[in-house]
């Protein structure tokens, strides 16, 4: 006999109808996925299950909709928050690993607002950038470490034996794959870095055949399902980087269920239709550092030299050591993820509690590979929530040469970061492969709205590097002294090589 | 020195530079690579001494590359078309998620052979290694096919999502088992044929001891042909000595996570 064990947790939003203003449209109905809401008796009506995703807020013509959080039914507790509760009791009726998606929830890890910028005062000239040229220019690759001047005085562009890719901004849209994304979606962001002319990352789920037409601005990705990739991609691309890590999930692999393995996914990771795409934890050709030069080695091989070859790893706590080994088995640029980046499923265990905050985790790579002589080799990109422009500029100052952008991105597209990604039923027709949602994100319009939030940023940074009376974001790197620490731990300071604010020269 | 025959050319690999160094991995694919544009269809390596990468991501495929000594790791890896012949032993991860094309080895492979592969054929004389197959996938109808005259190691066809293994245990002990432990962990496509006995204690999880079908003994049949024909060897004919490991689900891990709105 069985026993009836499932227990209903208590909502968490709802969608508050005004019903005097409703027009009874039912656009409501017809635009959530998670049919929450229904029209009876002349009335729209909530049942449970609200996401507060608010696509029907955007799409209700009266605006006569909210969607209200609901208070926590439990009585209070100190300790056994009403998250942890809801967790507990998921899990008791299920027993499976709980699911999440985008970045880390957890509120304790925000260093970046610790962090306060210098400006330019008497001693030193800002500049103004409306007037004067404030350069953003960035090279993704390895750098030649030395030049060589030849007797007629010109420089010997032969002492740089890799390719460089220039951006016109020191940001590159993360690694977000089709199938984890819709193809709409990916379009916008593809469509926007070569707008932008910057990078945009193709994630592991190879490379769809309309998107050929913007690989001189795609980086391919390289993970361990090998998904898609072939060599006739990779050589058309600007960049290729093997993925070990990712920081919303460090150690973990991936797992696109069977469902979103549609034909075109199907046909773009060429893996068979409706099966799991499971990418295995590690990449089983790589136990070492040793393996991991083997496959840069036979990534340039491949490609005949052509691309550079990057290395994507989460920040986790030795993430100095193994950045030097990464620089020194080969590898072009190195992408570091910090705890809280992005993710399109992943379990909530890993996603809210392994990792590092990118902000310690690039300055010890930075420190480290500066310590070792090897930092001039390589281009070093941070990511894992660069949420505006302030993180960006304080995250290159850490040590970073160009950030990594994901969330940020699909904000501007439509996303409002309700955190279902993993279930597949985005109603913006982001996180989502149903054909009815997918058509709902235009792909014009999201790649204008990109390319609008990273030019503000961009001249965000300008403005804020000529207060600082730099006129090129170059000489921003790793300048820790336009830096101050103001948070409430000065051991984050020391290990970020941070002054207090307040602790200025002499 | 590089002679020539025909469409054919030799490269002596272990010809000395001025140094002492016999060539490196960067160029002798740049020689290959030089050969196979200047319309050589036959690129004989004699001397080879453990180079990597040899003929990764090689295309056409009416071209040949015989390879006399021990190439390194790596070998065809990305490979797109072509045979790849080896005269001796290779090592780890050979045909590195391969395309297309033909890997031929009269001897041993090591770990790893045939990473990630979802097309072409790799076809091993002698044993190999550990984690043999895995993540091998199939697409579009057709997969890759990988055929090992001896035994191999542990972890065979992990993860496998498609294609097809077959371990034919030449030379073996009839009680002997010619794969290892934990074969098929995962896995959610393709097939596994090994002759002789697949024990449950030397399954992992998801992989199962399957009935062989009309349908694949016919596809073992064709690869025991081509392994035949490639080595003039005489693997056993008789279906009953055959099992095959397959998966009974395509989404093993359903079911393992929970998506509840916290």
């Amino acid at each position: 006999m069985s026993v009836q064990t499932v227990v209903r947790l208590p909502e968490k939003y709802r969608p508050v109808v005004d019903h005097e203003l409703c027009l009874r449209c039912k656009k409501c109905v017809r635009a959530c996925s998670y049919e929450v809401l229904e029209f009876k008796d002349d009335r729209i009506r909530p049942k449970p299950g609200c996401v507060a995703c608010l696509r029907c807020v955007y799409e209700c013509p009266a605006q006569c909709i909210t969607v209200k959080e609901m208070e926590p039914q439990f009585a209070h507790h100190a300790v056994f928050d009403p998250v942890l509760r809801r967790s507990i009791i998921a899990q008791s009726n299920s027993g499976g690993v709980l699911l999440s998606s985008c970045g880390a929830n957890v509120e304790y890890m925000d260093i970046f607002s610790h962090l306060l910028l210098d400006a330019a005062q008497v001693t030193n000239p800002s500049i103004d950038p409306l007037r004067e040229p404030v350069e953003t220019r960035t090279y993704l690759g390895r750098r030649p470490g030395k030049v060589t001047v030849t007797d007629d005085g010109r420089i010997d562009l032969q002492s740089s034996s890799t390719p460089l890719v220039v951006m016109d901004m020191p940001i590159m849209i993360g690694h977000i794959s089709l199938g984890s994304i819709s193809y709409n979606a990916q379009a916008a962001l593809f469509q926007a870095a070569s707008e932008l002319n910057i990078v945009a990352g193709t994630g592991e789920g190879g490379l769809h055949a309309d998107f050929y037409k913007h690989s001189k601005n795609l980086c391919a990705e390289v993970a361990s399902g090998r998904f898609g990739v072939t060599s006739h991609y990779l050589k058309e691309v600007s960049s290729v980087e093997i993925k070990i890590g990712q920081g919303a999930k460090p150690g973990h692999g991936g797992h696109l269920p069977g469902e979103k393995v549609q034909e075109l996914v199907s046909q773009t990771r060429m893996i068979p239709l409706g099966t799991d795409a499971l990418s295995p934890y590690p990449h089983h050709d790589i136990y070492s550092i040793e393996d991991l030069q083997q496959l840069i080695s036979v990534l340039k091989e491949s490609t005949e030299y052509q691309v550079p070859v990057g290395v994507k790893i989460a920040a986790v706590h030795n993430v100095g050591a193994i950045a030097s080994g990464i620089v020194r088995a080969g590898a072009d640029f190195i992408t570091v993820d910090g705890l809280r980046g992005g993710t399109g499923s992943a379990p909530r265990v890993i996603r809210d509690h392994a990792g590092m905050p990118i902000e310690i985790a690039i300055s010890a790579v930075d420190q480290r590979l500066q310590e070792e002589g090897l930092r001039d080799k390589v281009t070093l990109c941070a990511s894992g929530s660069i949420r505006s422009a302030a993180d960006m500029i304080k995250c290159i100052a850490l040590g970073a040469d160009v950030v990594g952008v994901c969330t940020a991105a699909m904000i501007a597209m439509g996303c409002t970061v309700c955190q279902q990604c993993h279930r597949g039923m985005c109603t913006w027709g982001i996180a989502t492969q149903r054909q009815d949602l997918v058509g709902r994100l235009q792909t014009p319009v999201a790649a204008q709205r990109v390319v609008n939030l990273f030019r503000a940023w961009n001249e965000e940074l300008k403005e804020m590097l000529g207060a600082m009376g730099i006129d090129s974001v170059e000489s921003l790197v790793g300048n820790r002294d336009r830096l101050r620490y103001i948070g409430p731990n000065p051991r984050i300071a020391e290990i970020l090589g941070v002054k207090h604010s307040g602790e200025g020269w002499g | 020195m590089a002679s020539k025959k025909h469409n054919e050319v030799v490269i002596d690999v272990d010809e000395r530079n001025e140094l002492g160094h016999p060539l490196d991995y960067r160029e002798l694919n740049e020689k290959i690579r030089g050969c196979i544009s200047s319309g050589m269809e036959k690129v004989i390596l004699k001397g080879v001494t453990g180079q990597r990468y040899i003929a990764s991501a090689m295309d056409d495929p009416d071209v040949k590359i015989d390879i006399h000594g021990t190439p390194g790791n790596d070998l065809g890896a990305f490979l797109n078309g072509g045979t790849i012949e080896v005269f001796g032993n290779a090592q780890d991860v050979t045909g590195n998620t391969m395309n297309d094309g033909r890997i031929i080895v009269h001897g041993n492979s090591w770990d790893i052979t045939g990473l990630a592969a979802r097309g072409g054929t790799i076809l091993i004389r002698g044993n190999s290694g550990y984690r043999v197959g895995i993540h091998m996938k199939e697409f579009n109808g057709s997969g890759p096919r990988l055929v090992i005259g001896g035994s191999v190691h542990d972890y065979l066809g992990e993860y496998m999502a498609g294609g097809t293994i077959a371990i034919l245990g030449i030379g073996m002990e009839e009680d002997v088992s010619p794969v290892g432990l934990s074969v098929g962990t995962g896995m959610h496509g393709g097939r596994i044929f090994v002759r002789g006995a697949v024990e449950e204690h030397q399954l992992g999880t998801a992989a199962h001891v399957l009935p062989l079908t009309d349908e694949d003994w016919e596809e073992l049949q064709s690869m025991i042909e081509e392994f035949e024909h490639a080595f003039g060897l005489k693997p056993s004919r008789c279906r009953d000595d055959y099992v095959k490991v397959g998966p009974l689900d395509s989404r093993p891990f359903r079911g393992h996570y929970d998506k509840t709105n916290i």
